[in-house]
C-alpha cells in the first residue's frame, strides 16, 4: 500500500520503490456492467512513469488490463488519464512527482464513453475536431514556390499547433461533462491553429461555426483546460483569443 | 467475418501512408487502415527537420545533396533512386508549405534552413543548411498537416485495424515459383481491435507504409507499437527483405531510456564531451566533427565509453553539452527535446550537460521496392498491385546508413510516387479473386494463442529478445556476439510456439496484439542477425570488429533475405552506380 524507500541508493543510482495503482476497471465482457476498483502493487525505479507501472501490471500481473499507448514520451497522444483526479499523460508523469506514499488513482479520462478499462471511445471527440475545418484553405492561386509569412506571423498561432489531439483538456472541462455536445476545448484550440494564420482564408467560416450555442460562448473560463495540457498550450488563451477575434472580426 | 472492396487499400496512415491516400483518394477508391488513430502514428515524433535543396539560406543544389545521401549511406544507396528523391525534395517541401505546415521562416519570410549531420557543400567541404523545419517538432507538423488534409478530402480511414495478413494469388511462401511468373496481389486481412471481428479488403492495390521495427531492440527512440508488422507479412507470404542487417543507432538518445534527443542540438551547436570534458569527435571526424554521420558518432561515443572516458556512476554515457548556446535560442529552435531531458532525467539543459547513449533509431532496410514503389519478390519481378513505401520499404535510398532528414523526405517523396502508381495501376487492373477463406489463416493464428490456457509470457519473451539484440547486435558487432543473438532468438522462437495470453476477451484485446507483434519481432530479429553474421564488412550502421574495413569487392551489393519454410536464405542483389565512384568515407 504505501511506498516505501528500500535502501539508501548508492550515489548516482535511482532507487527502487514499491508503489499502489489503483485502477478503475471496466470489463463488461469478464466482470459485468459495473466498473470496479483494483490494486497493482508494483516494484518501480527513481526514473519510471506511470505507464511504466501500467505496463508491469499488465505485463507482469494482469494481461487483461487495457489501455491505449504509443510513443510513451508525450508525443503521440494515445495515453491520457486521470491521474489522482487530473488529466495528465501516463508517460509524461513521473511516479515520483506523485505522492508515492498513497495508492495513485487511475481512471479513464471522463465524458466519452468507457468502453473497456482505461479505453474511452475517441469518436465524438475526433468529430469535432472535424467540424471546425481543421485545415488550411487558401483561395489565392498557389505560387510555384513557398508561400512568404514573417516570423512574427507564425509565431501569431505557434501555440496552438503544438496540439497533439490527446483529450487532456477537453475532458477536464466541467461544460463538456454536462453538455457532450460543446465542441470542447481541443476544437477551439484547433480552429485557432488556422484563424490565426495568416496563409489561411476560412477564419470567418470557422467563428461561425464556433459561434453556435454549444460554440465558444459555453466556455466559463475555468482553466481546467489549460492546467491539463500536457503540452503547456494556454488553452483558455487560446479560447478568449478566439472570443475576442468573434466580437472584433467583421465575418 | 465482413469483406470490402476498395481500389486501393493503404495500410498505415503515418507519414508514408497518408502522403500516398492524398494522392490516391483524389483519383480512386481508396481506403487507409491503421492499427493507430493516424495522428498517433510515430512520424508525430520526428524532430530535428526534413531536407531539400531549397538554397533559401545559402547556395546548395540536389545534387550535392545526391551526394551526400550516396557517400552518407556508405555506397550501398541505389543512386538512380537517391537522385530522384534530391530533385523532388524540394517540391516535396513546397507540397507541405502548401498545405499549411508552419515551417520556421527566414527574416525575408522563407522556410528557414539548419545544419543537419553528413549534409554538406560541395561534396563535403563543409556542412549546409538544408534541413527545413518546424521547430523540433518537424515530424509533429507533417503528420498533423497530412491528416489535416485527409479531413479535408474526407479519406476513409479503418482506425484500430491490424492488417496479419496480405493475399497474392500465388504461394511463394516455398520459394519454387520461377522468376518471370506473374504473381498479384488480392488484398489483406484485417483485425478489428474493438470488436475482435475480422475483415477482409479486396484490392487491386495494397499499399504498405506500416513504418519501422526498433522494438526488436532494448533501448530505442521508437514507439511501443514499431514492431515491423508490414516487413514481417512480407517476409512471411515469401517476399524479400533487403538490407535488413543495417539498423541506425541515433548518437543521443536519453541515457538508460532511448527517448531522441535530436541531431538538431548538435545542428544548433551543441557539442560530444567525455568524463575528461574532452570535444571527442575532432578525434574521429576532424573536419565536421559533432556532424558526422550517425554511425560514426554512435561508434564514437561507443568507443569513448569502452576506453574508459564514459560519465556518471557506471562511466556508460557520454555528455551533450548545450550550455554555451543562449537560453532563447535553446527555446525557439529545440524546445521539445530539451524539455524531454527536464522531465525524464531531471537534467536542466541550459546549466547541465545531459547524459546520451546511442538509441536503435532506424531500420535502413525493409520490403524492396522499385523507384515507383512497387514490391519485389526476387532481384528484378514486381508483385503486380503491391507496393510499399516509408521506412517498411527499402528503395533504396539510406544504403547503410540514413541520414538525417532523409526519412521524413522519404516518406513524402516516395508516399507521393505510391499513391500515383497504386491509383494508376488500379485504374486498369481487375479484383484478382480472393483465395478460399481468405481469414483461416488469420483466425487460427488468433484463436491459438487466445485459447491456449498456458504457456509462455510474452513480456518475458519480447525482454529476452531486446537484451540479447542490444547486447549482440547493437553498435559493435562480431561473429561470436551474432551466433549467439542467433542462437537466443532461435530458441525464443521456439518458445513462442507456446504463448499465450491471460485476457481472453473480444473487445480491445491488446494482450492478444502484443503476442501477435512479438511474432513479426522474432522473426525480424533473425533476419536482422542473419544477414549481419553473413555480411563479413564494416558498413554503415553495420559494423563487425572482426571485419573492420568495407570489402567493396565481396560486399557492394544488397542482402536479400527470404524465409522459405523455418530457414532464413540469403541471396544478393547489385547496387544501382550512376555517377559516383565509391571512395573511402572521411568527415
Ligand atoms: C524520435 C524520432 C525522431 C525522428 N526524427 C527525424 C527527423 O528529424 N527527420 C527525419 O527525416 N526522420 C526522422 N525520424 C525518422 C522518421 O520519423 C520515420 O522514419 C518516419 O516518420 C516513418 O514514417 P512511416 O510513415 O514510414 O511510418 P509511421 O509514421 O511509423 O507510421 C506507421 C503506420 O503504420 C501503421 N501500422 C503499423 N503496423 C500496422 C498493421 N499491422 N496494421 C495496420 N496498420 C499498421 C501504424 O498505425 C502507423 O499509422 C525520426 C524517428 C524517430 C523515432
Ligand atoms: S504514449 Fe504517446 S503520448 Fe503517451
Amino acid at each position: 500500500m504505501t511506498a516505501t524507500l528500500s535502501e539508501p541508493a548508492a550515489v548516482g543510482e535511482v532507487p527502487t520503490f514499491d508503489v499502489t495503482l489503483r485502477i478503475r476497471r471496466f470489463t463488461p465482457e469478464t466482470h459485468g456492467d459495473e466498473a470496479y476498483w483494483q490494486e497493482f502493487t508494483i516494484q518501480a525505479h527513481g526514473t519510471d512513469r506511470l505507464l511504466d507501472a501500467l505496463h508491469k501490471a499488465k505485463w507482469d500481473v494482469d494481461g487483461s488490463l487495457s489501455f491505449r499507448r504509443s510513443c510513451a514520451h508525450g508525443v503521440c497522444g494515445s495515453d491520457a488519464m486521470r491521474i489522482n483526479g487530473r488529466n495528465r499523460l501516463a508517460c509524461k508523469t513521473l511516479l515520483k512527482d506523485l505522492d508515492p506514499e498513497k495508492p495513485i488513482t487511475v481512471e479513464p479520462i471522463k465524458g466519452l464513453p468507457v468502453i473497456k478499462d482505461l479505453i474511452v471511445d475517441m469518436e465524438p471527440f475526433f468529430a469535432s475536431y472535424r467540424e471546425i475545418m481543421p485545415f488550411l484553405v487558401s483561395e489565392s492561386q498557389k505560387p510555384t514556390k513557398e508561400r512568404l509569412q514573417s516570423a512574427e506571423q507564425r509565431e501569431r498561432f505557434d501555440d496552438t499547433t503544438k496540439c497533439i489531439l490527446c483529450a487532456a483538456c477537453t475532458s477536464s472541462c466541467p461544460v463538456f461533462w454536462t453538455d457532450g455536445q460543446y465542441f470542447g476545448p481541443a476544437a477551439i484550440v484547433n480552429a485557432h491553429r488556422f484563424i490565426f494564420d495568416s496563409r489561411d482564408d476560412a477564419g470567418a467560416q470557422r467563428l461561425e461555426i464556433l459561434n453556435d450555442k454549444e460554440g465558444v460562448w459555453r466556455c466559463r473560463t475555468i482553466f481546467n483546460c489549460t492546467e491539463a495540457c500536457p503540452r503547456g498550450i494556454e488553452v483558455t488563451k487560446a479560447i478568449q483569443e478566439v472570443k475576442r477575434a468573434m466580437v472584433t472580426r467583421a465575418y | 467475418m465482413q469483406i470490402h472492396q476498395y481500389d486501393v487499400v493503404i495500410v498505415g496512415a503515418g507519414g508514408a501512408g497518408m502522403r500516398a491516400a492524398l494522392e490516391s483518394s483524389s483519383r480512386v477508391r481508396t481506403a487507409v487502415i491503421s492499427k493507430l488513430y493516424p495522428t498517433r502514428s510515430h512520424t508525430g515524433a520526428a524532430q530535428g527537420g526534413m531536407c531539400a535543396a531549397l538554397a533559401n539560406v545559402e547556395e546548395d543544389n540536389w545534387e550535392w545533396h545526391t551526394f551526400d545521401t550516396v557517400k552518407g549511406g556508405d555506397y550501398l544507396v541505389d543512386q538512380d533512386a537517391a537522385e530522384i528523391m534530391a530533385k523532388e525534395a524540394i517540391q516535396a517541401v513546397i507540397d507541405l508549405e502548401h498545405m499549411g505546415l508552419p515551417f520556421n521562416r527566414t527574416p525575408e519570410g522563407k522556410i528557414d534552413q539548419r545544419r543537419f549531420g553528413g549534409h554538406t557543400a560541395e561534396h563535403g567541404k563543409a556542412p549546409v543548411r538544408r534541413a527545413c523545419y518546424a521547430a523540433d517538432r518537424t515530424g509533429h507538423m507533417i503528420l498533423q498537416t497530412l491528416y489535416q488534409q485527409c479531413v479535408a478530402r474526407d479519406v476513409e480511414f479503418f482506425n484500430e485495424f491490424y492488417v496479419l495478413d496480405v493475399l497474392l494469388d500465388t504461394d511463394l511462401r516455398d520459394g519454387t515459383v520461377a522468376d518471370g511468373e506473374e504473381v498479384a496481389v488480392s488484398g489483406v486481412v484485417a483485425y478489428d481491435l474493438a470488436t475482435g471481428e475480422t475483415h477482409v479488403f479486396q484490392a487491386k492495390s495494397v499499399v504498405f507504409a506500416t513504418g519501422g521495427a526498433g522494438r526488436i531492440f532494448k533501448t530505442t527512440s521508437n514507439a511501443h507499437t514499431l514492431t515491423g508488422d508490414g516487413m514481417a507479412l512480407a517476409l512471411r507470404a515469401g517476399l524479400p527483405l533487403e538490407d535488413m542487417e543495417f539498423f541506425q543507432f541515433h548518437p543521443t538518445g536519453l541515457a538508460g531510456l532511448g527517448i531522441l534527443l535530436s541531431e538538431a542540438a548538435r545542428g544548433e551547436g551543441a557539442i560530444l564531451r567525455n568524463s575528461e570534458g574532452e570535444r571527442f569527435m575532432e578525434r574521429y571526424a576532424p573536419t565536421i566533427k559533432d556532424l558526422a554521420p550517425r554511425d560514426m558518432v554512435a561508434r564514437a561515443m561507443a568507443n569513448e565509453v569502452r576506453e574508459g572516458r564514459g560519465c556518471g556512476p557506471h562511466k556508460d554515457y557520454v555528455l551533450l553539452d548545450l550550455t554555451h548556446l543562449e537560453p532563447a535560442h535553446i527555446d525557439a529552435k529545440l524546445p521539445d527535446i530539451t524539455e524531454f531531458a527536464r522531465t525524464y532525467l531531471g537534467v536542466e539543459p541550459y546549466t547541465e550537460p545531459v547524459p546520451v547513449y546511442p538509441t536503435a533509431h532506424y531500420a535502413m532496410g525493409g520490403i524492396p521496392t522499385d523507384i515507383d514503389a512497387r514490391a519485389l519478390r526476387n532481384n528484378t519481378d514486381v508483385v503486380h498491385g503491391l507496393f510499399a513505401a516509408g521506412e517498411t520499404a527499402c528503395v533504396s535510398v539510406h544504403g547503410a546508413n540514413r541520414l538525417g532528414t532523409n526519412s521524413l523526405l522519404d516518406i513524402n517523396v516516395f508516399g507521393k510516387r505510391a499513391g500515383i502508381a497504386a491509383a494508376a495501376y488500379a485504374a486498369t487492373a481487375e479484383f484478382v479473386p480472393l483465395p478460399e477463406s481468405p481469414a483461416d489463416a488469420v483466425v487460427e493464428q488468433l484463436e491459438a494463442i487466445r485459447s491456449r490456457a498456458s504457456g509462455e509470457r510474452v513480456a518475458e519473451l519480447r525482454a529476452a529478445l531486446q537484451q540479447t539484440m542490444d547486447a549482440n547486435a547493437q553498435v559493435f558487432r562480431t561473429n561470436e556476439s551474432l551466433t549467439q543473438a542467433l542462437a537466443d532468438v532461435k530458441a525464443l522462437q521456439a518458445r513462442y510456439a507456446d504463448v499465450h495470453v491471460q485476457d481472453k476477451s473480444r473487445q480491445f484485446n491488446l494482450d492478444l496484439l502484443e503476442a501477435v507483434e512479438l511474432g513479426f519481432l522474432l522473426d525480424l530479429a533473425e533476419v536482422v542477425v542473419t544477414g549481419a553474421l553473413a555480411r563479413e564488412e564494416s558498413r554503415g550502421g553495420h559494423f563487425r570488429e572482426d571485419f573492420p574495413s568495407r570489402d567493396d569487392e565481396k560486399f557492394m551489393r544488397h542482402t536479400m533475405a527470404y524465409r522459405h519454410g523455418d530457414t532464413v536464405t540469403l541471396d544478393y542483389k547489385p547496387v544501382v552506380v550512376t555517377r559516383y565512384e565509391p571512395m573511402e568515407r572521411k568527415y
